[in-house]
């Protein structure tokens, strides 16, 4: 081979685990490489359009496996900027789950008290801002209204969303064309640029290699912008330290593709998947009901049929986050929109006999498709996700020219994470059922199995060698210099959505990699900003940096 | 205007095929492919062949082969169940629409060998109706397009772009989790 490539930092990924790394190491003076697999898209490229081929497809990922599909960010910014930007944090009670380990599965070091500065530090970059009622979309409000009449409580979800900017146009999925989403296109990776981190984009990573020094190759593939299948060069780049942050559906494939060159894994590399308890309910409101019994009105006539109208998750019900409750029985009920193309197919014919996906009952109920309303449930699943041998290439078997492709993932739900979907369900349907407000069904899992947006864990954290692949500073076991900072270490089920515990998990791992980096001869120091500048953040995580820096 | 022309039969299969999977009224009398099993465009008028047929799908080159599948599928399905097929028409096109339903169903079925690609026809199929994938979705809406209409999705604004002024209640309509920390939005 001729002459190699070298950088100090490669980053492969650029979304929340990606992006955050790269910025503060490339602040701090390293060289930074950033590989990410999808396009880098502007603002003006982000269209409002399902045509195939507009950003709808090129900038998101849909892999279908066996009994699991995962959605992902496929694009410089990665989930960021294609997601609906709800960030909650994940409730106290999380961070104690034992699951089916059976023993506590976060690391001694990590619990609520200790993440809440890195959280604090997070939301001061992106920045997450709390929701106001008298802003939230009718969809939500219809959600509160229901909640309340039910007797419970509803949150507005705080968001990574400028309201000032938004227009509830809810094509948050294709990118945000108003730059109103606060994704990492606006605030970490520019902030990485301008230190002088390179971002590839088109560039798939294939697997690691060591080297002679102790060090890491990086070997890729590059995707043609079109057509991913077809894939026109690859090369590769030596590295002090790597960051994997390619997601919790890929990440753990690049590791197992590695393995021949690197060595053994850790066994939990590609075992211990979450899809994040996620489950769907789609249900289909009565508009005259609406009007009557929870007294909501447009003003135009209309009470609600406001489905297109808003941006993702605005409202949720948390009343069952409640750590008193045994595991497997607390869960979230979120308002969410679903853009047609991919969705739709799985909304069931609420009461009608099965199959009740397709057919003439379902087109009745497109018909009428303005006046749905989407619960997004999150349970505590079982963390029973196990990835298959790895594709030829990347973490699927492409089989449209974007967006679909076939993976290795395999997941049979357990008793467990059926019991808490059956009972969120029911959940659902005694709270939108309740006077005859809606008629509800979950979304079959029949045809590409369970699905999520928020893959987790396939690749974790923990203090437990066993079943955890990461230490608490994110290192992979037994091959020191790898760091993994995605929703992969992540080790289970949130209950609520995952974007900001992973940022928070990466803004806390960055000192143990500069410290690796430094051993490594990197000239690098921890302490940068926020992306613009601000610093109130630093000051809360000082004394914690220095800790993983100095254990 | 609907396309009144007659379809070869493996264009027929699959039309038929699509109008199980989101069903619409005939194009004409005669129509054969499409079983007429409810009002208004089904998939077929919403353009399904069309989009089945773009090399963006990854599935265009494949459609011989998906149409002889469920020929074959439907032979057999007819002999198991004792049907008499209408020889003129393809064997997919003759079964009656309840029992292309039962074949579909069959087909999509978790354990079907052939499950992940019978999904894939039916997710395509549906794409058409319920997103107009092949079409720039503004240009869709403007003529017409039978999914998108059906489902009374909204037009943009004169450059493109989805806006929606009006879009909240304007009040509080539940009261909130005791526990929630009012300076971050979370749970405390
Ligand atoms: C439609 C949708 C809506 C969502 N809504 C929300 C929400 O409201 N709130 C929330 O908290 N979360 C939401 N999420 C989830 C959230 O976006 C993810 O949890 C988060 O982005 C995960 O971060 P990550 O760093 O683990 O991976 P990602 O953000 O997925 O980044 C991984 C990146 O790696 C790239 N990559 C993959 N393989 C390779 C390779 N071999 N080589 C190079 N690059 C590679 C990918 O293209 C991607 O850009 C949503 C996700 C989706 C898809």
């Amino acid at each position: 081979m001729t002459s190699v490539e070298k950088t100090d930092v490669l980053v492969i990924g650029s979304g929340f685990g990606g992006a955050i790394p790269a910025y503060h190491l490339a602040a701090g003076g390293a060289r930074v490489v950033v590989l990410e697999r999808g396009p880098w898209l502007s603002s003006e490229e982000m269209d409002h359009d399902f045509l195939l081929g507009s950003s709808y497809t090129r900038a998101f990922d849909f892999v279908v496996g066996d009994g699991m599909s995962v959605l992902g960010g496929n694009c410089v910014g990665g989930g960021s900027v294609v997601n609906f930007a709800a960030m909650p944090r994940a409730p106290r009670f999380v961070f104690e789950r034992r699951g089916s380990v059976n023993r506590r599965m976060w690391p001694a070091a990590i619990d609520r008290d200790t993440l809440d500065p890195w959280y604090d530090r997070v939301a001061e970059a992106l920045p997450v801002t709390t929701q106001e009622w008298g802003t939230v979309p009718y969809a939500g409000g219809l959600w509160a209204a229901a909640c309340h009449h039910a007797g419970r409580t509803a949150n507005p979800v705080p968001s990574a969303v400028d309201l000032d900017k938004c227009v509830n146009c809810n094509w948050m999925m294709s990118g945000c064309r108003f730059d109103a989403k606060r994704s990492l296109l606006l605030n970490y990776l520019p902030a990485a640029v301008a230190h002088g981190a390179r971002i590839r984009p088109l560039h798939e990573v294939q697997r690691l290699e060591r080297t002679d020094d102790g060090g890491y190759r990086v070997h890729y593939t590059v995707v043609d912008a079109e057509d991913y299948r077809v894939h026109t060069g690859e090369g590769a780049i030596d590295a002090k330290i790597v960051v994997l942050a390619a997601g919790a559906g890929a990440t753990p494939v690049i590791l197992q593709r590695s393995q021949p060159d690197l060595g053994a894994m850790p066994h939990a590399v590609g075992r211990y998947f979450s899809g994040n308890g996620e489950r769907l309910n789609t249900a289909v409101v009565n508009e005259d009901r609406v009007r009557d019994v929870l007294g909501l009105a447009r003003g135009d006539g209309r009470a609600y049929e406001g489905y297109q109208i808003g941006r993702g998750p605005c409202v949720a019900s948390w009343d069952r986050l409640d750590g008193s409750l045994p595991e497997y029985s607390r869960y979230s009920l979120e308002q969410l929109y679903f853009p047609p193309g991919l969705g739709t197919i799985l909304a069931q014919v609420p009461g009608a006999p099965r199959p009740s996906w397709f057919g003439a009952a379902k087109k009745e109920m497109l018909r009428r498709w303005r006046s749905w309303l989407i619960i997004f449930t999150m349970i505590e699943d079982d963390n029973e996700g196990v990835f298959g041998p790895p594709p030829p290439r990347g973490n699927a078997n492409r089989v449209s020219q974007q967006m679909l492709g076939h993976g290795t993932i395999s997941y049979h739900p357990t008793a467990n994470t059926q019991r808490a979907w059956a009972e969120s369900d029911a959940d659902v349907k005694s709270i939108l059922e309740r006077d005859g407000l809606a008629e509800v069904a979950p979304w079959t899992n029949d045809l590409v199995g369970a699905y999520t947006v928020h893959p987790l864990a396939s690749c974790r954290i923990g203090d437990d060698p066993a079943t955890s692949a990461l230490d608490d500073r994110h290192e992979l076991r037994g091959h020191p210099g790898v760091f993994v900072t995605d929703g992969s270490a992540v080790p289970g089920a949130l209950t609520v959505n995952p974007a900001m515990t992973i940022a928070a998990l990466a803004e806390r791992a960055v000192p143990g990699i500069v410290r690796a980096a430094r051993e490594r001869g990197v000239d690098v120091v921890y302490g940068a900003p926020a992306p613009d500048g601000a610093t109130s953040g630093r000051r809360a995580t000082g004394a914690q940096a220095a800790e993983l820096m100095n254990r | 205007m609907p396309d009144t022309r007659p379809s070869d039969p493996r264009t027929m299969t699959l039309e038929a095929f699509a109008d199980t999977v989101l069903p619409g009224e005939k194009r004409s009398p005669d129509d054969r492919a499409i079983a007429g099993a409810a009002p208004g465009g089904g998939a077929v008028a919403a353009g399904a062949i069309e989009l089945l047929r773009t090399p963006a799908t990854g599935i265009a080159d494949g459609l011989d082969d998906y149409a002889d599948l469920l020929t074959k599928h439907a032979l057999g399905y007819a002999a198991e169940h004792g049907l008499q097929l209408d020889e003129t028409v393809p064997p997919f096109v003759a079964l009656p629409f309840e029992h292309r339903t039962a074949l579909v169903q069959a087909l999509t079925a978790p354990g079907h060998p052939e499950k992940p690609f019978w999904v894939l026809l039916a997710l395509f199929s549906y794409m058409a109706f319920d997103s107009a994938a092949h079409l720039n979705t503004r240009q869709a809406l403007a003529s017409g397009h039978p999914g998108l209409t059906a489902m009374g999705v909204s037009t943009p604004d004169a450059d493109g772009l989805w806006r929606f002024a009006e879009h909240s209640y304007g009040r509080r309509l539940s009261d909130v989790h005791p526990d929630t920390d009012h300076s971050t939005g979370s749970l405390a």
